[in-house]
């Protein structure tokens, strides 16, 4: 089947994106409307796409559109191709409706900011190249859209620019996303240069035929690019620092949909990871290590917005995990991405709401008792906040429990594993996510009487509480039926036989909602039940301050990679730095007039250059003989 | 005594390099009897009129194959008439941006600092001596690639050494730096031809000949004395690498590139790459062929060391021509791993990834030249600051260069990218693959970094200044710029009119 209508998808979005940018000062009285309007055709189109999908038989739903033959030689055949399948429609939705929902919620967020017009350009420009990532049909034309969001993030992230931290902040997002990006362009290559091709189809087709060695290094690659992008371990020290942007973006980009990248990523290429266990099982171990990781973080943040960056991770761990389950375990880690993309995005939506009624405070112990004067925030955020933890009927606890189930089932030792670190993953959850609600919005006021906090304009909590309808309500229409699952099948193929069961459904929902309620429990008897300072304590131990540094990514990083760098830098530029002082040196001697051109080339320098060829030749010749010894 | 036998040439074949020597001779003619007023017009409407025609003739050769065109001495083959082509191209856009005559000494001869020296710039007149010059250096590079003996593949050497040796130091500001530039790639030039003399001496030696076929058939019946074959291929090796700026043979790139005036720069950076890789591709593809399994450990080595190299210390860079300069070397590392391909996908990338960064380099020092304040030209970086906001049309074109260098997807250098590194692969030359995407992906930090600073930063306010660049200039510029998205987005028509022209004839 083709469509014509899914380059409108991209196009509509692009189209605004250029508008805004070259219409300049211009612009400025109608740039958010027209932005949004933009991102809502998107979500039109989507509807319209997913309604004739509906009507179709479950063979016929996928639909193609090819836009021109892009790379054409000898056999490499590359077109700049558009697919539509159960997959991607997903997330097609996911990004113009939770996107147009953000659209809106900026209107009223960015009112007071001059550059308004600039910021929805730049949001309407990430919604075009997420949306070429999730449409594109072959991995060459996902990664003009991985480029593409990792571009426009940038841009998003520094879009506060005049803060210095907040440049290192995008510079920092920049550098992980470019080793991601750097596994993908591997796993490309490798995938071309093993399999021929690089579309999703041929590539699925050759893949049964390639050596497990291959499939297992393209695996590699393309979970490498997956932490990259969806900030798990140990790439994941980017993603507390990328809340500097607006938080908008925030729940845009790092909550609902471009860190979610990784796991569609992983899940399209569901026919690589299942004939590479090895691969899968990385993929599986990543995801558990990263859920407890950033929960484990998440209870030692006061920012409001680092602690919900924190649990992204843990949850997008989750989805991770999820994915690296196999055939049993994907169409649950794109339920828990979809459930998430609704409450995280709302509950962001929510801390940028009580931000924007705080002075853009951020300090979660200078809130308290906030349900008082901002009760619809309150409201929305608390029913993400049941979502996330698990309660039901909420949306998380039907995805989150799935995820918590597969793995037990997954087997052996492995199974217990996982199923273990997913099942703590859960109290400690509830654990932090108790926290933060208690804080912001629970016990006495902490903040200083000069600020009024007020409940947000109807254009931001609008926005909250269509999002909160997805937190209470996705999870259980997904489930019913199985219709998430059945609905993607064609896709991700599922194993015919269940493999034996460890726990009983049953048993593992008793059993998580008795750790949630521990979690929840522990929280209240230590945040509600006692004064909160006003300034972090530092007498505490020495587990909480290493959390509190974030697990000491960053001093991991520091030392490991940076210094390294750095040190590498420096010892070659040795080599250079001599030059370029020399140089200015010869340059001033020569002005004092000490001497004619030629005498520059006596202090030495050229000397040292020629010496360089010298060894290289000598060197070069010695390996030659060396070689054929 | 035998008879003088009176040499075979077909003209036609060999023409286009004809023209270009043609219209160099008319240059000096010109030089020595037209008037200075009308120099600099008539100087460079025959030095484009030249190149023009020359690249109408190459186009009506090009399915032109022979061996013979020379008595043996050159190969007109695809390949060769693509190379020849890409660097006539670029050198006409350099041209265009040494038409802008204010990079330009006007007293050559003067020395710095004189009475002289001032006097030559109050007349207000223009140095027209660069465009002879030029044409030199192109006919030159032109021979250089179609090559197929070593005698005239060291004459081409030289022909397009020395008139870029020259060029170098024609620098109107800093002129200390560029004539310290200009003396420094000349000793240095010399010292590494002197090695390419001795390998082929050597390799002569070995094979009984000076024909690439005829050292290729020695190596595979290897009959000969396989340590001066290796000594041979070696030496040779090693007055290429200086060209193409490999390491440990580069350290001239940084110091010229710099203190060259920018529009050489410009035009010394793309074309030369060309002709260099081309010959080197030629020398390695046909005569060393059969050596593979020999030469192919070094030259590993030799391309990884050059990619990590250029990468990190472009790093550290705080003058935009000496980063563009190391960004030169590293890509000359990515070029490496076509040669290193030695098969057919290999050589098609391989031009491709010229042309391609050639286009893309002569555009980023086209805009080097418009930045300025009433000194010359700025190329401390952080002096660019905030240029974004300035003039936003010139910072986005040198962004788009600038993430071309990167390989980001829907610019040429990703097809550039993909291509050799997809060859490399094929070829089983796994490391080089994952040290070019790995030094790949750090030197795109620091194109980012310009990037950023061009669009992030608040302006300083110090006099710095874009120009309004004159229409040639803008011309160069916006083709460059042109090209640089289409080959990214439409790559498909140079890729197979490379894939079905280029092939080496032995």
């Amino acid at each position: 089947m083709t469509s014509n209508y899914l380059v409108y998808l991209i196009a509509l979005p692009l189209l605004g994106s250029a508008l805004l940018l070259f219409a300049g000062r211009k612009a400025d009285k109608w740039g958010h409307l027209l932005g949004t309007a933009m991102s809502g055709g998107a979500f039109v189109i989507g509807l319209y796409e997913f309604s004739q999908m509906l009507g179709r038989s479950t063979e016929q739903r996928a639909v193609t559109q090819k836009l021109f033959s892009w790379i054409s030689v000898g056999s490499f055949q590359v077109d700049a191709g558009l697919m539509l399948d159960q997959l991607s429609i997903c997330f097609v939705l996911l990004i113009t409706g939770v996107g147009t929902l953000i659209h809106i919620y900026s209107i009223a967020y960015m009112s007071h900011d001059l550059d308004r017009r600039r910021f929805f350009a730049y949001l309407n420009l990430f919604i075009a190249a997420m949306l070429l990532l999730v449409l594109g049909d072959s991995y060459l034309n996902l990664y003009v859209g991985w480029e593409g969001v990792g571009l426009a993030s940038y841009l998003l992230i520094g879009f506060w620019n005049q803060k210095p931290t907040y440049a290192t902040a995008a510079k920092k997002a920049f550098v992980a996303n470019r080793v991601g990006d750097m596994g993908l362009s591997l796993a490309i290559m490798i995938a071309f240069a093993t399999l021929g091709t690089v579309s999703f189809a041929g590539v699925k087709e050759q893949a049964s035929q390639a050596s497990t060695g291959a499939l297992t290094a393209i695996g590699i690659m393309l979970l490498v690019a997956a932490t990259g992008k969806s900030a798990q371990f140990p790439l994941q020290a980017w993603l507390g620092d990328a809340m500097a942007g607006p938080t908008p973006v925030s729940a845009l980009i790092h909550a609902a949909t471009m860190v979610t990248a990784g796991v569609y990523l992983i899940t399209r290429s569901n026919f690589i990871f299942d004939a590479a266990p090895t691969a899968q099982l990385c993929v599986a171990i990543i995801g558990a290590i990263t859920l407890l990781f950033g929960a484990i973080i998440g209870t030692a943040k006061d920012d409001i917005k680092k602690a919900l960056a924190a649990s992204t991770m843990s949850q997008i761990g989750y989805m991770v995990l999820g994915a690296g389950l196999g055939p049993a375990g994907y169409a649950f880690a794109i339920m828990h991405l979809l459930t998430h993309g609704f409450f995280k995005a709302g509950m962001f939506l929510g801390a940028g709401s009580v931000m924007h009624g705080m002075d853009d405070e951020v300090n979660m112990r200078r809130y308290g008792g906030l349900s008082k004067f901002m009760p619809i925030t309150f409201a929305t955020f608390g029913l993400g906040y049941l979502a996330i933890i698990g309660v039901p009927p909420f949306a998380g606890f039907y995805s989150k429990d799935k995820i918590i189930e597969v793995a037990f089932n997954a087997g052996g030792i492995k199974g217990i594993t996982l199923g273990c670190a997913a099942l703590l993953g859960a109290a400690i959850t509830a654990f932090y996510m108790t926290r933060v609600v208690i804080l912001t919005f629970a016990g006495s006021k902490r903040w200083d009487d000069k600020a009024h906090p007020h409940e947000s304009p109807v254009l931001m909590w609008l926005p909250m509480a269509l999002l909160a309808i997805g937190s209470v309500a996705s999870g259980f229409i997904f489930t019913r039926g199985n219709s998430l699952k059945n609905w993607l099948a064609p896709v991700v193929e599922q194993s015919p036989v269940h493999e034996g069961e460890l726990l009983k459904p049953e048993v593992v929902s008793v059993l998580a909602l008795v750790l949630v309620l521990l979690g929840v429990g522990l929280a209240v008897v230590k945040y509600l039940r006692k004064e909160i300072p006003l300034v972090a304590p530092t007498n505490v131990s020495i587990f909480t301050r290493i959390a509190r540094r974030d697990l000491l990514q960053d001093d991991f990083n520091e030392a490991v990679f940076m210094k390294t760098g750095q040190k590498l830098t420096k010892a070659l530029v040795v080599t250079d730095k001599s030059i370029i002082d020399g140089a200015v040196r010869g340059v001033a001697k020569l002005v004092q007039g000490s001497g004619s051109a030629l005498r520059t080339t006596q202090t030495g320098f050229v000397r040292s250059y020629a010496m360089w060829i010298l060894i290289g030749a000598i060197g070069l010749v010695a390996a030659i003989w060396v070689v054929t010894l | 005594m035998s008879g003088f036998v009176s040499p075979v040439l077909i003209y036609s074949l060999i023409a286009p390099i004809l023209i270009v020597l043609g219209g160099a001779v008319l240059g000096v003619l010109v030089e020595a009897f037209a008037s200075r007023k009308i120099r600099p017009v008539l100087q460079l409407s025959l030095t484009i009129g030249t190149l023009v025609l020359a690249l109408a003739q190459l186009w009506r050769i090009r399915h032109e194959t022979s061996g013979g065109a020379a008595m043996g001495s050159v190969a007109i083959d695809g390949a060769g008439l693509l190379m020849q082509a890409g660097i006539v191209f670029m050198a006409i856009l350099g041209v265009f941006l040494i038409a802008d005559q204010e990079n330009f000494t006007v007293l050559a001869a003067a020395v710095p600092g004189s009475p002289e020296e001032a006097h030559s710039i109050k007349s207000g007149e223009h140095l027209t001596e660069i465009y002879p010059l030029t044409l030199f250096a192109v006919a030159g590079m032109m021979l250089f690639p179609i090559s197929t003996d070593l005698i005239t593949l060291f004459v081409a050497l030289e022909m397009l050494s020395l008139p870029l040796y020259l060029m170098a130091g024609l620098s109107r500001r800093r002129r200390l730096m560029s004539q310290e530039a200009a003396l420094k790639y000349f000793l240095l030039g010399a010292f590494s031809s002197a090695f390419f003399l001795f390998g082929a001496a050597y390799l002569y030696g070995f094979s009984g000949t000076v024909s690439l076929s005829g050292i290729g058939a020695a190596v595979s019946g290897s009959n000969g004395n396989s340590v001066f074959m290796l000594i041979g291929i070696g030496f040779l090796s090693v007055g290429l690498l200086f060209k193409v700026g490999a390491v440990p043979f580069h350290a001239w790139t940084p110091d010229v590139y710099q203190g060259a005036p920018t529009p050489v720069t410009a035009f010394m950076a793309a074309a030369t790459k060309v002709a260099a890789f081309g010959a080197l591709l030629r020398i390695f593809y046909v005569g060393f062929a059969n050596a593979y399994w020999d030469w192919r450990p070094f030259i590993t080595v030799i391309a990884i060391i050059t990619m990590l190299f250029g990468s990190f210390v472009a790093i550290a860079q705080r003058d935009i021509k000496r980063m563009l300069a190391y960004s030169s070397i590293a890509h000359a590392g990515f070029l490496l791993s076509g040669v290193l391909a030695m098969n057919k996908a290999g050589l098609d990338a391989s031009i491709f990834y010229l042309i391609a960064y050639g286009v893309a380099t002569l555009g980023a020092f086209g805009v080097v030249t418009l930045v300025r304040d009433s000194a010359g030209e700025i190329t401390d970086l952080n002096r660019w600051a905030g240029l974004g906001k300035r003039s936003p049309f010139v910072a986005t074109v040198f962004a788009t260069f600038l993430l071309g260098f990167a390989g980001i997807p829907l610019t040429s250098g990703f097809i550039g990218k993909f291509s050799i590194f997809s060859a490399a692969y094929e070829s089983g030359n796994k490391a080089v693959v994952i040290v070019g995407v790995l030094s790949s992906a750090i030197a795109a930090y620091f194109y980012i970094r310009v990037i950023v600073l061009m669009f992030f930063t608040d302006p300083v306010e110090d006099g710095t200044s874009v120009i309004i660049p004159s229409v040639l200039t803008r011309i160069s510029i916006v083709s460059a710029f042109v090209l640089t998205i289409f080959l990214g987005v439409f790559p498909t028509p140079l890729l197979n009119f490379i894939s079905s022209t280029a092939i080496f004839i032995r």
